[in-house]
């Protein structure tokens, strides 16, 4: 009896200290990091989970959200749709109530229909989709969910950006399409025919290529087809290994035309095109570290990144999806997601790139886009170069957010908004 | 299709068809010999790409096109001394289901050494460049390479399957394994010796396509699949089958993904309206080159139907 009683005294002390710990102790939000580790996109999604931890790191060091420490959890989810659902169990089921995940809009369309139906389900342990890389305009018009953000600008967003700049450069004549075989790939095709005839009629569409996601090894004869069809420009929205290697094929192959791109600033581009790109290559981005603030935030994060993870910071949208959230934990003075989904509709804050505002309608993030080439490290306007080349990426044109702006079919259905 | 095209996708499809008799040569020579249908033999595939990946970091890549294939054969036959040659006692499934489990087994050795992405497996500064220039198009020398590496192999194995005592014991195993061993060779010895040379060639065909490719878990399943093809196709247990077959899948793949026409193309060009209102039209507008990753597969699928023994097979079914 005695020693039941000596328990039950030292249980009610342990769980005083522990509560009385917990007024003082900061809190952690774990988030959970679903995208490809293994697998030909896995050199992607590992550089991309380190950005995640280099940022909240940082924000965990500044203390950017009062009395909350970010955690980052990776699951692999091999690319596909199915494994990404497991995986989203899972992070349920360890209580982690915020999703990152940005490698491909076929995984994102999966995990956003599985957040929405769970959370509907299971009121009270609401989960958010934090997209920061899955681009298909869908996300954010039919497919819309009150319980989806996306950071970066969707593909529409870019490819009119885009074309808005080649609008302007006569040396285009004949353009052949390459993408994925996938949503994303064909709202790329779909966007470069429409927008092309709008504003350069007089641009012939010589090729329209889709070929299978992430499996083909060798590009050679895809680039041989490039060639064949007399192309000086080719559009592509490829990104990871299916760049990498396409644009590896065509400097084996010789080919000289100029390849206008979404993703050429990211893994294994820099190194499969080495000096053979030089000029010849651009890119449509949120953000390029070498623009014309010399000394911002942007830089001092990449160098940091560089020195800890001996590689390059280019997923800038990894600081925008922390930085948001811990504005939305200050502003609630809460890490429910209910509360914290509704903070962060109409945000406005500035962002690495400028200023950034998530579209009360559609949850669509509006930011400037960047358009860069190809060049040599000069010091003035490259600074920084990409994977140890000596070459990098020289920012072209700015655009201002409101250029690259698309309507918004999204009819949200959002829960009462909590007190 | 302009003569540049169909010269350079002529090359592209010999020399990816080469380097599948590469890995396909060695699964057929076991097959023919001991009736084992190897389902790790890909992964003999990858072994010899990792092998070749780690060796020439260590002492660089031309040592290494020698020593990866040799380890990797000599895996090859320790797995027969140990493990098959238990398992042929309990017949033809038990081995296949073997092999099956051991595919699964080296893949995820492979992913605990060296990680599941990629690994940086660059070619060497030799076989960087360019060969010639046909028209506009340059030709990698690495392609030139797999082409010179793959003919080389072939006249070394005819050498020793025809020119050699080896060889010949070899080639009487093949049919008459009872008598060859009544004769006084020692048989299961011969059965070692060519699972292991199967490997070997499985590993040098993994040496060259993972520095000309992409070195990676993943290529195991992917060659995997497509070297069934070349055998089936081929007729199992047929080596030149499997030249024909490596060769006509090379050059299919290739040329399918140089043709853009699609049965709603042509079906407009002789005056019907097709729409995408028509009925099945998802299936209708699809390209050749579209379809072009699916055709080795029903290659292989009417081949099964029309003529189940291969194009060079001896025997039925």
């Amino acid at each position: 009896m005695l020693r039941l009683s000596m328990k039950v005294a030292a249980l009610a002390c342990a769980s005083l200290i522990s509560s009385g710990l917990a007024v003082a102790q900061t809190k952690t939000v774990k988030i959970a990091f679903i995208d490809p580790q293994s697998g030909l996109m896995a050199p992607v999604g590992s550089n991309i989970l380190h950005s995640y931890q280099l940022v909240a790191d940082i924000a965990n060091r500044e203390g950017w959200a009062k009395g909350v420490k970010f955690e980052v959890v990776p699951f692999d989810n091999k690319l596909s749709p199915q494994e990404s659902l497991n995986a989203l169990k899972a992070a349920i089921d360890q209580d982690i109530r915020y999703i990152v995940q940005g490698n491909g809009s076929s995984v994102a369309f999966a995990l956003s229909d599985g957040v929405s139906k769970y959370t509907e389900r299971n009121p009270g342990k609401e989960v958010l989709f934090l997209n920061y890389a899955a681009v298909d305009p869908d996300l954010t018009n039919s497919k819309c969910s009150f319980w989806h953000f996306r950071f970066d600008a969707n593909s529409d967003m870019k490819m009119e950006a885009l074309t808005s700049y080649m609008a302007d450069q006569k040396e285009i004549k004949k353009v052949y399409l390459i993408n994925q075989d996938y949503a994303f790939g064909h709202q790329v095709r779909r966007a470069a025919r429409e927008y092309l005839a709008r504003k350069r009629p007089d641009v012939q569409i010589v090729g329209d290529e889709v070929h299978p996601l992430a499996k083909i090894t060798d590009f050679s004869q895809y680039v041989a087809k490039i060639k064949a069809a007399g192309s000086d420009t080719v559009i592509t929205g490829n990104w990871g290994s299916d760049l990498a290697l396409l644009i590896k094929a065509a400097k084996d192959a010789g080919l000289t035309a100029n390849f206008y791109t979404y993703y050429a600033a990211t893994t294994g581009v820099a190194t499969a095109m080495g000096a053979s790109g030089l000029d010849r290559v651009r890119f449509v981005g949120y953000w390029n570290v070498n623009n014309d603030k010399v000394g911002s935030l942007g830089e001092k994060i990449l160098v940091e990144f560089k020195s800890k993870y001996k590689d390059d910071w280019y997923t800038m949208a990894t600081y925008t999806v922390i930085r948001t959230l811990a504005e939305a934990f200050n502003k609630t003075k809460s890490t429910e997601p209910v509360k914290v989904a509704f903070a962060m509709e109409g945000m406005k804050f500035q962002n690495v790139n400028g200023e950034v505002e998530m579209r009360n309608t559609d949850h669509q993030l509006q930011q400037v886009l960047h358009i860069a080439s190809w060049q040599k490290v000069d010091g003035k306007k490259v600074r920084f170069d990409s994977e140890n080349t000596g070459l990098g990426w020289r920012t072209e044109r700015v655009l201002d957010s409101f250029v690259a702006a698309q309507p918004t079919s999204c009819n949200m259905q959002r829960p009462s908004r909590p007190d | 299709m302009t003569p540049e095209l169909a010269l350079i996708s002529a090359l592209n499809g010999i020399s990816y068809g080469l380097l599948l008799f590469m890995l396909a040569s060695g699964l057929t020579l076991i097959f023919s010999m001991m009736g084992v249908l190897n389902f790790a033999h890909a992964s003999f595939y990858m072994l010899g790409a990792y092998f070749g990946y780690q060796i020439s970091k260590w002492i660089g890549f031309w040592p290494g096109l020698v020593l990866a294939p040799l380890a990797t054969g000599l895996l090859g036959a320790l797995v027969e001394r140990f493990g098959l040659r238990r398992v042929h006692k309990w017949g033809n499934v038990p081995e296949l289901l073997f092999t099956f489990g051991l595919s699964f087994i080296i893949v995820e050795l492979v992913q605990v050494i060296w990680g599941r992405p990629p690994v940086p497996n660059e070619l060497p500064p030799e076989l960087q460049g360019h060969l010639f220039t046909i028209y506009t198009t340059t030709f990698p020398i690495s392609r030139g390479f797999i082409m010179v590496a793959a003919l080389l192999m072939m006249l070394a194995l005819w050498i020793v399957l025809t020119r050699t005592r080896i060889g010949l014991v070899i080639q009487a195993a093949l049919t008459h394994p009872d008598q060859v061993e009544a004769l006084g060779h020692n048989v299961r010895k011969v059965f070692m010796l060519v699972f292991g040379g199967g490997c070997a060639l499985a590993g040098l065909a993994g040496v060259i396509g993972g520095v000309v490719f992409v070195t990676e878990p993943s290529m195991a399943a992917v060659a995997g699949a497509i070297i069934f093809v070349v055998i089936v196709v081929g007729g199992m247990g047929s080596l030149a089958g499997a030249f024909v077959a490596s060769l006509l899948i090379g050059v299919i793949q290739t040329f399918g993904l140089a043709l853009d026409y699609s049965i709603a193309g042509i079906l407009q060009d002789v005056g019907f309206k097709v729409s995408p209102d028509t009925f099945g039209y998802a299936v209708w507008k699809l390209t050749i080159a579209q379809v072009a990753p699916v055709l080795p597969f029903l290659l292989l699928v009417l081949i099964l139907i029309v003529r189940p023994r291969g194009l060079m097979g001896t025997r039925e079914g």
